[in-house]
């Protein structure tokens, strides 16, 4: 507090601006108004020494001051007190001056307002005065003007009428010179608008002889749309302005339809017409029989616009000048699908436009237009697909040479491509399923001539070996007689030993039915858009190439085979014996091996698709089953001591050795063995013929244009399958290690549901050395053989009530003797 | 969302024989039989504490003998039935003895002693506890000497725990049990006839129809019964290319059934067109030995297979909810499924949730818990049982 007021004191007089905070400081304090310093406040009020607080005792502060300070200090403080009350009671006075000044003005200023108020109250009495005068005036005007008013609206009303006469009497002019002008689309909306008018007012004979007028008008501007629209030549636009404009008209839509349809008919006749040209004429009638008359609605009126129809001169130019030179299939069906199929879908899409989609308005919406529209158009469609179809199937037809099935592969996909296009634009119709079945009509059709030439390829091979078995009597010059066949045939001067015809002639056959077979595989080929119908995906590969084909062709082998046979029989003789005996040596081998490995073949590229899903690893499944019966039949805990190896284990051995053999012999054929149940399973029943197998493998020589992705298939195939602890892969070695570990398996859990007496574990071991003796070399990892047997003879003496093992040594007395 | 890690528990001995304890609803806890020959063998009543993922574990002795075939009453907690080989030794001492002695399934019905809760909850590796077991209370016998071996005993699904089925061989006897479980006499029984020695591998007894139907499993064959009449009401041949090891009724559609088998495949079959099965699954590479359909989330199917691996599919399409939950269901009942189910969502597809594989042996048996429906065992040979759980995400995604 001392500091305080010292420092007050000691403030200097020059610094205005702190020294008038102070002084409001102060002057807030006196008022109570002091918010920031409250807390401060409130801890230095409670002292009473504080001069500026409020608890400030006088007497406690001077008994304070008497106690504490010197006589000088007591002196210097009065003398600082002093002064300090006077510059107190100066700054007071000022305040109190300044405050009265204020309040002198402000009276003032009061004072001055109150005479301006009176004057502006006489002025808002006058304008409110002014306000109600006003709005008498305006009531006034505006009863004045009512009559008026209604006066102008009736006037405006019957000048618009006047207007909707005029237009209706001018009507039947207007409507003459549009017709001029061949403005329809005009004259027809004038009539529209006018025409519900007329229609009212008709009992008044002024309307009733503008509506005759414009009825005659309207007419004829219909005859002229339908002339027009007769008119072969207007444009696709026209048309559909013709069309709108007549529908406009209340013209019946059927007739329409049956008009557009007609139209639109005489056109793609026109390109059929063009395409039959190309056909090389039939041999029985002329080109009249085109279009078969008894389909389609458009029956009763075709017979006109066929005969007469106007023909471009452009579409058939083509024809006739290349009736003379033949195009191929490909460009035939290019031609088919660029003239016939394009302005096909370009009719089915304006017709649709037309009739189909447009917006339903009124009266129309009633008559159901679209569905009688669409009702016409299949049947159009149909009709002209059917006539087309004809002709796409007679071309076909005449694609007789079996050389280059590309052509006609490529052909049909994109016959069959375009066609989707109408699909899209008409669902529901039959033309789609219609033009997959000449599809695959023509694929069956070429297998049925594939088959044929595959039989008169046959016959000549056969009849050359004939002549070349003939021949060594004869000198032997013309041994070679197959030369000039697909096949690499001995053609060579010297007389052919029996084996090495036998092995030409079938390794021709073969030949030549691998390249039907990569022919036919065309059909199939991915990017080909009909080859993941359904038809093309099973039963093409499984009845139509498979059954018909393949097996087929095997059957005219042996019954040809017969034939011969018979024919010794009859003629006696004349067959020369060495034929017979080659042709049987044939007949024996193709029923071990031949037909296995066509079958193969056929089986992998046909069928791959469809068996991938349940392909089994039937060896592997065939030996399981017969361990499992094998350990389940048995009275494991009463066996008695163990003599011999079971027989099982022995078959066991055999069937895996000729797995061995069987995919040993694949594989060396090519890498590209699928393997197949079908074949997995004939390899059982051939077993006994795997010697002759093995003597043709050279000569199916690998194909190096192996697909990839085939062989990475067939590898998941594997690794998915028999893969019970690590992927395989695709090889031999993998592929039996595989059906052993599965067979091992099995036999490892069935041992585990069974109890064993002290022989049936012996037994156990004897037959898991006998396995472990034969089995290691056809595994990839012999440690695995090892350690599933091991596993098993563990199990085995787990689930063994009297655990007494034989000797290792007794063991393999017992296996050698086996 | 992390899915919990799996909960792995190892007995001491081998073990096909798997079930959740059916009539308890609220703690997790699955049985475990054993198989050894040479041991006592023993019942792991296994619980998991699922907030805390611990494994607790009290062991009953099984004196009879090794344990094929094990399940749980649905209407007594204490209350299970086991088919079992007689015990190794008295095997053995006949066998020593006569030289002519044949391995013998029976079936029985036990009582769980009931000390076994109180304070029997060490943690596994008590040795007091594991070394000082309780025996089992035989109830009664499901004497079938006549009948020949057990291979599995089945009780009335939901039923008062009185009716129970066992399948002998070529017979399916049902057995009335009286007395608290004490008497057990055969109400009917139907044969199976036909060439060759028949025999039935499983069944299963169907939840719905009022639980009149059985199906039950020989070679290649599924059957189904009329209980009421004890007939073959269908048959479908070659179910499978090879063996069929077991059988599930769909709980919420009365016409499903799976199957699975030793041709390595599930298939799901509508019983009322037995030509061709609806869905055929080929996951495994070995043989597939047991299939369970989750008891509340019928797309939820669990295989176990002795390529030792154990798959959980989703197949919605063939579900009770192939557009998800539905919110108007009838069947609002089922607990705990009482949120909003947007319907917007799209269609699950058909899929392998995922494969277990913490199992190195083959798995036998696999379960779902009977307390919590995103929760399973699975169990294989070398004595390894596994917890699992259903993947969160897929969870949500079923439930929400």
């Amino acid at each position: 507090m001392d500091g305080d007021i010292c420092a007050t004191a000691t403030t200097p007089p020059d610094s205005d601006p702190a020294r008038k905070r102070r002084v409001h400081g102060m002057l807030k304090l006196y008022y109570g108004l002091n918010e920031e310093g409250k807390t401060v406040d409130q801890a230095e009020s409670m002292n009473p020494c504080d001069i500026n607080g409020t608890h400030f005792d006088p007497e406690v502060y001077l008994n304070k001051l008497r106690r504490e300070c010197s006589l000088g200090e007591l002196m210097d403080q009065e003398s600082c007190m002093v002064k300090q009350i006077r510059s107190l009671d100066s700054d007071m006075q000022t305040l109190v001056y300044e405050n009265y000044n204020k309040f002198i003005s402000a009276t003032d200023t009061i004072r001055k307002m109150k005479n301006d108020f009176k004057k502006m109250e006489d002025e808002m009495d006058c304008l409110s005065t002014n306000m109600a005068a006003i709005t008498e005036f305006s009531a006034h005007i505006s009863g004045t003007l009512q009559d008026q008013h209604a006066q102008i609206t009736k006037l405006s009303g019957v000048h618009t009428l006047l207007r909707k006469l005029q237009f209706l009497f001018e009507l039947p002019a207007r409507l003459n010179k549009c017709l001029e002008l061949q403005a329809y689309s005009q004259a027809v909306s004038s009539h529209r608008r006018a025409r519900c008018v007329l229609q009212q007012y008709s009992h008044m004979p002024s309307f009733r002889g503008i509506q005759d007028d414009c009825h005659a008008i309207m007419d004829k501007l219909a005859q002229e749309l339908r002339q027009k629209f007769r008119d072969g030549g207007s444009s696709a636009k026209d048309l559909s302005e013709c069309v709108e404009l007549l529908l406009q008209l209340d013209e019946p839509a059927e007739e329409l339809c049956d008009k557009f349809l007609i139209h639109a008919q005489s056109r793609l006749e026109a390109n059929l017409r063009g395409l039959e040209a190309e056909l090389r004429p039939p041999l029985s009638s002329g080109p009249t029989s085109v279009i078969d008359p008894s389909i389609g609605p458009a029956r009763r009126l075709s017979a006109a616009p066929t005969a007469g129809s106007p023909t471009d001169p452009t579409s058939l130019g083509n024809p006739f000048l290349s009736s003379s030179s033949r195009t191929d299939i490909l460009e035939f069906i290019d031609r088919g699908c660029n003239e016939f199929v394009s302005s096909l879908c370009l009719v089915i899409a304006s017709y649709q436009e037309l009739f189909v989609n447009r917006p339903q308005e009124g009266n129309l919406a009633s008559k159901n237009i679209p569905h009688m529209a669409i009702g016409k158009l299949h049947a159009f469609v149909d009709a002209m697909a059917t006539c087309y179809f004809s002709l796409v199937e007679r071309r076909i037809q005449e694609e007789k040479s079996v050389g280059d099935n590309s052509l006609l592969v490529r052909a049909l996909d994109r016959f069959h491509r375009r066609l989707q296009a109408v699909a899209k634009l008409l669902p529901g119709s039959a033309v789609p399923s219609q033009g997959t079945e000449i599809v695959v009509r023509a694929a069956r059709e070429r297998i049925q001539q594939y088959l044929a030439a595959l039989q008169s390829f046959y016959l000549d091979s056969l009849r050359d070996v004939r002549q070349a078995l003939a021949a060594p009597r004869l000198g032997g010059s013309s041994a070679g007689g197959g030369s000039h066949l697909a096949g690499p045939a001995t053609g060579k001067d010297a007389p052919a030993s029996l084996p090495e015809l036998l092995s030409s002639l079938s390794a021709s056959i073969l030949n030549q039915i691998k390249s039907v077979m990569a022919s036919v595989q065309l059909f199939t080929a991915k990017d080909i858009t009909f080859s993941n119908k359904p038809y093309f995906k099973g039963e093409f590969c499984s009845q139509g190439v498979r059954e018909s084909l393949v097996v087929n062709f095997i059957k005219f082998v042996c019954q040809s085979s017969r034939q011969f046979c018979e024919s010794v029989g009859d003629r006696g003789g004349s067959t020369p014996p060495a034929l017979l005996l080659l042709l049987s040596r044939l007949c024996l081998d193709y029923e071990t091996s031949t037909i296995t490995y066509i079958l193969t073949l056929t089986d992998e590229q046909f069928l791959v698709q469809v068996l991938f899903n349940h392909e089994k690893c039937v060896q592997g499944l065939i030996i399981s089953q017969m361990l499992r019966k094998s350990v389940e039949t048995r009275d494991w805990v009463n066996t008695i001591e163990p003599r011999n190896v079971r027989a099982v284990m022995k078959r066991v051995v055999e069937d895996t050795t000729s797995i061995d053999v069987q995919v040993s012999l694949l594989y060396e054929e090519g890498t590209r063995k699928a393997h197949s149940s079908d074949s997995s399973k004939r390899t059982f029943s051939v077993y006994s013929g795997s010697r002759q197998q093995t003597r043709y493998a050279p000569s199916y020589t690998p194909s190096a244009a192996m697909d990839t992705n085939f062989l990475s298939n067939i590898h998941k195939l594997f690794s998915e399958r028999i893969d019970i602890f690590s992927p395989v892969e695709f090889n031999k070695v993998s592929v039996v290690t595989g059906i052993i570990k599965i067979s091992l398996k099995t036999f490892l859990e069935c041992v585990r549901l069974r109890t064993f007496g002290r022989y049936g574990l012996q037994q156990i071991q004897v037959d898991c050395n006998y396995l472990q003796m034969y089995l290691w070399r056809f595994v990839s990892d012999e440690n695995l053989v090892h350690f599933l047997l091991d596993e098993i003879v563990g199990s085995t003496a787990h689930r063994c009530l009297d655990p007494a093992p034989m000797e290792q040594s007794v063991i393999e007395v017992i296996c050698e003797r086996g | 969302m992390e899915d919990d890690a799996p909960v792995i528990y190892g007995l001491e001995f081998q073990a096909r024989a798997l079930t959740s304890q059916t009539a308890e609803s609220d703690a997790i806890r699955f049985l475990v039989g054993t198989q050894s020959l040479k041991f006592d063998n023993q019942i792991h009543i296994i619980d998991f504490d699922d907030e805390n993922n611990i494994i607790s574990k009290s062991v009953l002795l099984h004196q009879a003998g090794e344990i094929w075939h094990i399940s749980a009453s649905p209407a007594d907690k204490a209350v299970l039935s086991t088919c079992y080989n007689k015990n190794a030794t008295q095997l053995l001492s006949i066998f020593v003895a006569t030289s002519e002695s044949r391995v013998v399934t029976c079936g029985a019905v036990w009582r769980m002693p009931p000390e076994w809760e109180s304070g029997s909850h060490e943690s596994p590796d008590d040795p007091h506890n594991s070394h000082n077991p309780q025996n089992l209370e035989l109830l009664c016998h499901l004497d079938n000497s006549a009948h020949g071996n057990a291979s599995s005993v089945l009780w009335e699904p939901m039923g008062d725990g009185t009716r129970v089925i066992s399948l002998a061989d070529n017979h399916a006897l049902l057995w009335d049990l009286t007395e608290s479980s004490t008497q057990a006499t055969i109400s009917s029984s139907a044969t199976l006839e036909g060439k060759g020695q028949l025999k039935f591998t499983s069944g299963k007894w169907g939840p719905h129809h009022n639980c009149t139907q059985l199906a039950t499993a020989n070679d290649t064959a599924i059957r189904g019964w009329d209980l009421r009449t004890m007939s073959q009401i269908y048959c479908i041949e070659n179910a499978h290319g090879q063996l069929v090891r077991d059988l599930d009724f769909n709980p919420n559609k009365q016409y499903y059934l799976a199957s699975c088998g030793d041709d390595c495949k599930v298939k799901f079959w509508d019983v009322r067109n037995i030509n061709e099965p609806v869905k055929s699954l080929e996951e495994h590479s070995h043989w597939v030995w047991s299939v369970r359909y989750n008891h509340s989330h019928d797309q939820l199917v669990l295989t176990g297979s002795s390529d030792s691996r154990v798959i959980l599919s989703n197949m919605v399409s063939i579900s009770s909810e192939p557009f998800g939950h539905l919110v108007d269901d009838d069947d609002l009942s089922d607990g705990e499924d009482n949120h909003q189910y947007d319907k917007s969502k799209e269609p699950l597809q058909d899929s392998i949730i995922s494969t277990y594989e913490e199992h190195e042996d083959s798995v036998y048996a696999v379960e779902w818990s009977s307390a919590d429906p995103w929760l399973f065992a699975s169990l294989s040979y070398d004595g390894r049982l596994v917890i699992n759980r259903v993947p969160r995400a897929l969870k949500y995604h079923i439930l929400l």
